[in-house]
């Protein structure tokens, strides 16, 4: 490696001056609310290249559509960041006319725009020349139109923004289905028939799996290879995640995921909602850590609106993430081991405690898991009187002593350690290039977590250390997560006991937030990884848009690649260790 | 007396005292009703939120096998009560219908949450179903968002109640055509519900009609503004 690029490695994001690199490609991004810089998409390949390779911001974080429907454009946002430095992103923005858009695809240099890239294609009808394998994600093949689109209307359809004239000020409520003819949430192009017409859903997702090529020889019998589906209904499959799989014998040549079977247009949801609207909506992205969702959603906001956050609630975050990221981890334990074949005991062990974590949030929230809890500025609700006694029972008794107890039943178990270790083993390489975020990153070696690398709230105050792994197998990918219950464990220590008093909102509370124009986005370490929220404000009170880039949906990305020669029955535990939950993976 | 012997048998007919213990003089209705309520077996089928939800209701807190219900069947085959936890969406409509089709009678539906009931928070949406009973008979229907286990609980010993109200003279799997089943939507430009091909195909001919007429008529001056 030349001596340059040595002292390139540890670059900030502040640092490198694009524009001087490539002035003919790159100029600084000048509309007002806006950061980073604005590229041409015929140089955006060589760009990337240079970030890459030149100035080792190696991990494309984020890429993301922007429909810009007044100026008749479509627009790439890509947030690209390095490991080794922390700090912020190098935002790109490449721009094209939305009438036939084409951007040019960053795949083969970043892996991990893969889905996001196809996601892009699905929702907004962007086509990415060089793509390997350019399909409908989310939605299926043959779906009319691109909906995320700005000038694209589902079939309930009545108003751009919320709040809706028929139910404010006027209360005139309605049944939005009376008015279809079909009497559900349907709409088909102009003069549809069936007649002639026949279904694509299926048959595009068969094409690309392999049909020839021989399968295993038994005693001299020739076998083919066989392509099966696991899911969408399917008890390990977390949700209603499906993979289509083909088989040689036992072993697993191509896997390949479908998703979209909980896709509930979140972002489309989003766009159409105020802005505070959708906070409870942000709950039900990955309802297993709401509260680490909701903190996500509100910084992006408040970077938008430079809002204040009061000494007290910045506490309570932490708090409330620390428990959620406790809770979220045991949760997986449980359900890892029912991976592995132990069926549901481990899971209920693990569920007493989260049990506890709930009742908790409910007495503060309202609710046990829709917890609905963060502002613009701060927190909704104090806790309750003897909350913070059941808190610090928690965090000084319970919870060391539970993470002990897993320890001790599990990490030793022989066949914990035998179904886990050397399975799926993930390079650190490998992992930045699948744009992999959160514990199977740390697992493959890479000491990347957010509150240390870009510090948000007050997460710079606590000590507490970044378990990391070696290998990045299923082994690994526990103690990882183990550790990192341990490590929550003790930030939360720190910060019961230092708990200051005071108030919980800045400002007074609203019903309307006021956001300035611009673009933002607030990313923490939830978690299952890096969740991201991207919110452009055009000053209206709904988000003009509303982007998640959610972590277990670019961590499946390599899926397909890491179960390769793996056999069935790892499959199941592969896909265990990613920790998906399908409401954010699908949104 | 046993508490089961208790609850079934029927006081009008005495039975005698050395014999009551092996012995239960009850009605078919009765002991038909009681044997499905208390061995009620869900499909374990999660759609999004509320999944989770019930996964703790069957955990050992709220411990649904004091109804006789933990025993949660992966197979639609084996299973009597299909609970529609979560979100219905358009692409994932059709493999539900295929599941309900193929879950033996009798068999019974339950809407949990907001969202299975009639869309919920995501109703709007262009991918989602606004409720499952557009397409299944629900029996039960526990709102919230998601139900606590408390309110799922509630929701299954309602189940029970109506079940208790049955009787094997008129259920509905023993009236002649009860074997049909429900017709699997199709992923079109959009969902396409079998049942309106019919309306579809009408309203198509409509729209021929009504271009074919506007391509006849001379073109009218667009109207101001």
């Amino acid at each position: 490696m030349a001596t340059a690029e040595l002292n390139n490695l540890k670059l900030k994001a502040e640092d490198v001056k694009l524009n001087e690199a490539f002035p003919e490609a790159v100029s600084v991004e000048t509309r007002k609310g806006y950061s980073g810089y604005t590229v041409k998409p015929e140089n955006l390949v060589e760009v990337a290249t240079a970030l890459r390779d030149r100035y080792n911001f190696k991990f494309l974080s984020s890429a993301t559509p922007v429909h810009y429907l007044e100026q008749g454009q479509m627009e790439m946002v890509y947030h690209f960041y390095n490991l080794d430095a922390g700090g912020g992103a190098i935002v790109l923005h490449a721009q094209t006319s939305h009438d036939a858009p084409t951007i040019p695809s960053l795949t083969p240099l970043f892996p991990g725009a893969d889905f996001q890239e196809r996601e892009a294609w699905d929702l907004y009808g962007i086509k990415f020349p060089g793509h390997p394998n350019l399909k409908r994600i989310l939605m299926w093949e043959g779906f009319n139109g691109h909906p995320m689109r700005k000038d694209w209307k589902e079939a309930y359809y009545e108003q751009d923004g919320k709040p809706y004239d028929t139910r404010w000020p006027g209360g005139q409520v309605h049944r939005v289905e009376d008015k279809n003819p079909f009497g559900n949430n349907v709409a088909y192009p102009d003069g549809f028939t069936l007649e002639g017409w026949s279904e694509q859903a299926e048959r595009g997702l068969y094409e690309a799996m392999p049909v020839d090529g021989k399968g295993v020889t038994i005693e001299g019998m020739q076998t083919d290879l066989v392509t099966v589906n696991l899911g969408p209904q399917h008890p390990s499959t977390h949700g209603v995640l499906r993979l289509i799989v083909t088989l040689d014998g036992e072993t697993i040549v191509k896997l390949e995921p479908v998703m979209g079977y909980l896709h509930r247009n979140h972002e489309k949801i989003g766009e159409r909602n105020t802005f505070i609207q959708n906070i409870p909506f942000t709950d039900r992205l990955d309802y297993l850590t709401p509260m680490a969702n909701n903190h996500g959603y509100v910084m992006a906001v408040e970077k938008l609106m430079g809002a204040k956050v009061p000494e007290r609630a910045e506490y309570l975050r932490v708090i409330m993430d620390e428990f959620t990221r406790v809770a979220s981890h045991l949760w997986w334990i449980g359900f890892f081991l029912n991976d592995l074949g132990a069926f549901f005991t481990p899971a209920l062990y693990m569920m007493t405690e989260r049990e506890m974590i709930l009742d908790v949030f409910e007495a503060t929230a309202g609710s046990r898991m829709m917890v609905n809890y963060m502002r613009f500025g701060g927190v909704a609700r104090d806790l309750p009187p003897g909350a913070l006694e059941t808190l610090k029972e928690l965090a000084f008794e319970r919870l060391p002593r539970k993470i002990d107890e897993i320890e001790a039943y599990l990490t030793d178990n022989e066949i914990v350690r035998s179904r886990c270790i050397g399975v799926a083993a993930m390079s650190a390489d490998e992992a930045i290039a699948y744009s992999v975020s959160g514990p199977i990153l740390r697992a493959a070696g890479v000491r990347h977590d957010i509150r240390k690398a870009e510090p948000y709230g007050i997460y710079d105050r606590f000590d507490f250390e970044i378990p990391v792994g070696q290998t990045g197998d299923l082994f690994d990918r526990y103690k990882v997560r183990v550790f990192e219950a341990r490590q929550s464990v003790k930030i939360l220590q720190q910060a019961l006991t230092q708990l200051p008093e005071g108030e919980i909102l800045s400002g007074k509370q609203q019903y309307q937030a006021r956001v300035p124009a611009g673009e933002a986005y607030g990313r923490i370490e939830s978690p299952k990884g890096e969740l991201g929220f991207y919110v452009v404000s055009n000053g209206k009170p709904n988000p003009y848009r509303y982007h998640v880039r959610a972590p277990g949906f670019i961590n499946l990305t390599s899926l397909g690649k890491a179960c390769q020669g793996w056999k069935v029955a790892d499959v199941v535990a592969i896909l265990g260790s990613v920790d998906i939950v399908l409401g954010e993976v699908d949104r | 007396m046993s508490s089961i012997a208790k609850e079934l048998a029927n006081p009008d007919i005495k039975v005698p005292a050395e014999i009551e213990n092996n012995l239960i003089v009850t009605s078919i209705d009765k002991i038909y009703n009681w044997s499905r309520r208390n061995s009620m077996w869900p499909m374990l089928f999660g759609l999004a939120c509320c999944a989770i939800e019930m996964i703790c209701t069957a955990a050992a807190r709220y411990d649904l096998s004091r109804f006789g219900m933990e025993v949660m069947r992966p197979s639609a085959r084996q299973a009597d009560l299909m609970i529609v936890s979560g979100t219905v969406t358009k692409k994932m409509v059709p493999q539900i219908v295929r599941l309900y089709n193929q879950m033996p009678e009798p068999k019974y539906v339950m809407a949990m949450g907001a969202c299975a009931s009639g869309g919920g928070p995501f109703k709007d949406g262009y991918n989602v179903v606004s409720g499952i009973d557009k397409f299944l008979p629900v029996d039960v229907y526990v709102p919230g968002c998601p139900p606590t286990p408390q309110a799922l609980l509630h929701g299954l010993i309602t189940l029970q109640k109506k079940i208790d109200g049955q009787s094997i003279r008129t259920v509905r799997w023993y009236q002649p055509g009860a074997e049909e089943p429900i017709p699997v939507p199709i992923l079109g430009p959009d969902l396409i519900d079998p049942r309106q091909a019919t309306l579809l195909r009408q309203r198509a001919a409509e729209q021929a009609a009504l271009a074919e007429q506007a391509a006849l008529s001379p073109a009218e001056p667009p109207a101001a503004g």
